[in-house]
């Protein structure tokens, strides 16, 4: 894999285990469970990352959780992390406002293959808010258009109300050559889209199976047939990337607890070929 | 302006089908056009034909009481629309209607149940077609009901 | 930890063998003990051998020794005043060196934020007296762990550098033993600052002694020694010979990456579920396992904040819990993420076996689970279903 090295972090601590504080300029609702926050800072390049890789946030008193970076990795001075409320730690960080302060170790982990893919045709695949890891690559893939082919997201939520960054997405599909489908499991009322899960958008979708990457996020079900159906269409599935979750504490190698097979989450993910990680989850509680 | 025989031919549904069933379909299809929110078929009425979606949308409905209709799936370019014509009681057990303007190609279901009864090649050709498509909706709809997106907590 | 030698040829070489004489081995200690050293070695507690800190070496189980086998250790008297002679009890330096709890760092709330005071790496000077060359394999496991990664443990490596370490050959082999099989022992030979073997013959008693580093070599001067003579080395090679060829289990370890990773669905994994109770003990005594958890805490005001890094497993059901629920529910499921980690796994991670053969896991597990007998158990299955597979093929 080509690596694409962000600079360094300005200014870290010595014991990898530090948080850095950092002060929110803002939380935003997206849906009714989901929010994102937004930090910032007066270095330029503060919050250098590649577009995949992840953060360990941390609530004072409250504790850690690892957060995927769902900003613009051409824009390093504002850090943006799009989130469910699931816990306690993010039931905190949702009643976070501007000018309160979180801790902040990272960025961490391997990233989406976005230069890899430099002359391919792109097929991106998102699931839920699978779609948060993934708009960093939608990022620098729009900012360099003309170095990929075919670009397409295929996006499946719940419902329509689960859907991220709609005003977005519309102008990226008016915009930039960005093909957008979405399709919910359940419609409600005025829905005029699909229904039906995103795998049934892949047979349709514009793309040359010989010569396509594809970023799959979402939960691991959803990958899992996802990847499937990319490879019914003809795509190998080293050219299939996905990102992966497991039980993490330390984020880097040192706790044990992210381990899948022989790799670690923190370390050699979380994004992964398929042809990596398939054969590992094929074996049930691995 | 392509003609109705060239379209059915390059459809994947249709690939490899001999010339002969190929020219019978031609005989039993037409042109159809939906308007936005126009039903194509409705839950109890007589199933007599199925449909292939050449450009648009189709919701598949079911009316559920004082919760309305709800969409349980989307059918759109190239997809086929209904098997209800192929088992008895040969009767629509959902609701069709395109979401927006469709155009499709009507095939005479109840035309290609008899010619099936009298050639049994034919019957099993269409059988193999239609029993992929049933596997492959069964899959997504069985994804669809693991409701993946769910939180748990 | 091997100084390069700057001395003349005389003084610190790598095959430099000097003995050490029973009566001289308190001024040792006390050598150490001047030099600003805690003192910490074997010592016997509660009917077992554990690691404590000690005042002198009438401190050490003189005249003990222990009977160890799957689920069992006891502790008996010698016929003699053996300072060392027993091998490995529950605590490896694992207790020291990635201590059961750590703190990280504090913090206090300041205006909308936090203060961040970070826990200084430094360490006590401490002496390490005692350990086998299976906890010295074990430490250079833990080295790869922590120190040889994309990033470094600096607290961790703090205290490494403040350890100075006596390690002994063993003069016997326990019941659990294999590092044979693991080739790491019983002779030391990596990681020590001085390394005795006790010699207890012909009605003498004292230690054939090796320098590893610089500073062995100085601590060791300060104490009466003087070359070993012929008789003396052979005696102390000869118990250590004697050591590996009375090893109580064995491993083979051909080819045991490829065989557990292909055995991920072998039905001996539901026959050890069947008895292993995920009580964790395993990866407790085990010298390698480095598993922790990250507890964040606050008191009762809520200004004061502190990160733990405490001792986990990966037996319990939280160890894995993601999305509502554990990734690995079943004992089975946990059992085999340890073994082959431990055995398979690791290799790919860390380029070395995660096991050193030391025995503890099968000596302290509670319904005795061999993880030697395991692997053989396995590695036959696959034998036997060729020689059927052959056997088909005859008429």
């Amino acid at each position: 894999m080509v690596a694409l090295m962000p600079p360094p972090m300005v200014a870290s601590a010595q014991h990898p285990m530090v948080p850095r504080p950092y002060t929110v300029c803002g939380v935003r609702r997206e849906t009714y469970d989901t929010f994102t926050l937004e930090l910032g800072s007066e270095h330029a390049a503060e919050f250098a990352f590649a577009a995949g890789q992840f953060n360990m946030l941390y609530v004072f008193g409250v504790g850690e959780v690892p957060i995927s970076i769902s900003g613009n990795p051409t824009q390093p001075n504002v850090l943006i992390h799009t989130t469910r409320e699931v816990g306690a730690v993010t039931r905190a960080m949702r009643q976070l406002s501007a000018g309160d302060v979180l801790g902040v170790r990272g960025p961490f982990g391997s990233h989406w293959p976005v230069e890899e893919a430099a002359g391919a045709d792109v097929v991106i695949v998102a699931g839920g808010i699978g779609l948060a890891p993934l708009r960093p690559a939608l990022y620098h893939i729009l900012a360099h258009r003309e170095r990929y082919g075919n670009v397409i997201l295929l996006y499946g939520t719940r419902t329509p109300a689960d859907i991220l960054y709609k005003k977005e997405l519309k102008q990226w599909e008016a915009g930039l050559r960005l093909p957008v489908h979405i399709t919910v499991d359940r419609a409600a009322g005025a829905w005029r889209g699909s229904v039906g899960v995103v795998t049934t958008l892949i047979p349709r979708a514009s793309f040359d199976p010989r010569n396509t990457v594809a970023m799959v996020c979402g939960p691991e079900v959803m990958m899992r047939f996802t990847a499937r159906e990319l490879e019914k269409r003809g795509v190998k599935p080293e050219n299939i990337y996905v990102s992966m979750e497991r039980n993490m504490k330390c984020a880097v190698g040192f706790c044990g607890h992210c381990q899948l097979g022989p790799t670690f989450i923190c370390k050699d993910g979380p994004v992964f070929r398929w042809s990596r990680i398939e054969p590992l989850i094929a074996v049930r509680e691995i | 302006m392509e003609t109705l025989e060239a379209i059915l031919a390059q459809h994947p549904f249709f690939d490899r089908l001999e010339q002969r069933y190929l020219d019978l379909l031609v005989g039993c299809a037409s042109n159809v056009r939906f308007d936005a929110r126009q039903f194509i078929l409705r839950e109890g009425e007589e199933a007599n034909h199925f449909y292939l979606i050449r450009h648009g949308k189709v919701a598949l409905e079911i009316f559920a009481g004082h919760r309305g209709p709800i969409t349980v799936e989307t059918l759109e370019d190239g997809d086929i629309v209904g098997w209800s014509w192929l088992f008895p009681p040969y009767r629509w057990r959902f609701d069709a209607r395109a979401v927006e303007i469709t155009r499709a190609i009507a095939l005479d279901g109840k035309c290609l149940r008899t010619k099936s009864e009298q050639d049994h090649d034919l019957g099993y050709e269409l059988l193999k077609r239609f029993a992929r498509i049933v596997e492959e909706r069964l899959q997504a709809t069985r994804l669809q009901l693991l409701d993946v997106y769910e939180v748990r907590s | 930890m091997m100084a390069a030698a700057s001395q003349s040829a005389t003084r610190l070489q790598p095959s430099t063998r000097l003995v050490l004489e029973r009566n001289d081995f308190e001024q040792l200690l006390q050598t150490l003990k001047r030099r600003d050293y805690r003192l910490v070695g074997p010592t016997v507690r509660e009917g077992a051998i554990v690691y404590g800190e000690l005042d002198s070496a009438a401190d050490l189980p003189v005249g003990w020794t222990d009977e160890q086998n799957g689920g069992s250790y006891r502790l008996r008297r010698r016929g003699d005043q053996a300072l060392f002679g027993y091998v490995v009890g529950p605590h490896s330096a694992k207790m020291f060196f990635h201590p059961p709890a750590v703190r990280l760092w504090q913090a206090k709330r300041e205006d909308r934020g936090f203060q961040v005071e970070e826990e200084k790496s430094e360490s006590p000077r401490t002496a390490l007296i005692g350990l086998r060359s299976c906890d010295l394999h074990a430490i250079a496991v833990q080295d790869r762990v922590f120190l040889h990664g994309p990033k470094v443990d600096p607290l961790y490596r703090a205290r490494r550098e403040n350890a100075f370490i006596i390690a002994i050959n063993c003069g016997k082999a326990g019941g659990t033993c294999f590092c044979v099989s693991m080739n790491t022992g019983p002779k030391v030979t990596l990681g020590f600052d001085l390394a005795l073997t006790e010699v207890l013959k012909d009605g003498r008693h004292y230690f054939v002694v090796e320098a590893g580093t610089e500073r062995g070599f100085e601590v060791l001067s300060e104490v009466p020694n003087r070359p070993a003579q012929d008789n003396e080395v052979a005696a102390a090679d000869l118990l250590v010979q004697r050591t590996a060829a009375q090893m109580g289990r064995s491993m083979e370890t051909t080819g045991i990456k490829e065989l557990l990773c292909r055995s991920y669905e072998h039905p001996r994994w539901d026959d050890v579920a069947r008895r292993c109770l995920t009580c964790a003990n395993c990866t407790m005594v085990c010298p390698t396992c480095f598993c922790t958890n990250v507890e964040d805490v606050t008191d009762l005001t809520g200004e004061h904040a502190e990160r733990w890094q405490k001792w986990d497993s990966c037996f319990t059901m939280d160890f894995s819990y993601l999305h509502g629920g554990s990734v690995r529910p079943s004992a089975k499921a946990r059992y085999r993420q340890w073994m082959t980690h431990k055995l398979a796994t690791w290799i790919d991670q860390f380029g070395s076996s995660g096991c050193v053969g030391c025995g503890r896991c099968i000596t302290w597990c509670p319904v005795g689970i061999d993880i030697t007998e395991e692997v053989r158990a396995i590695r036959e299955s696959e034998r036997s279903i060729s020689t059927q597979g052959a056997n088909h093929g005859n008429p």
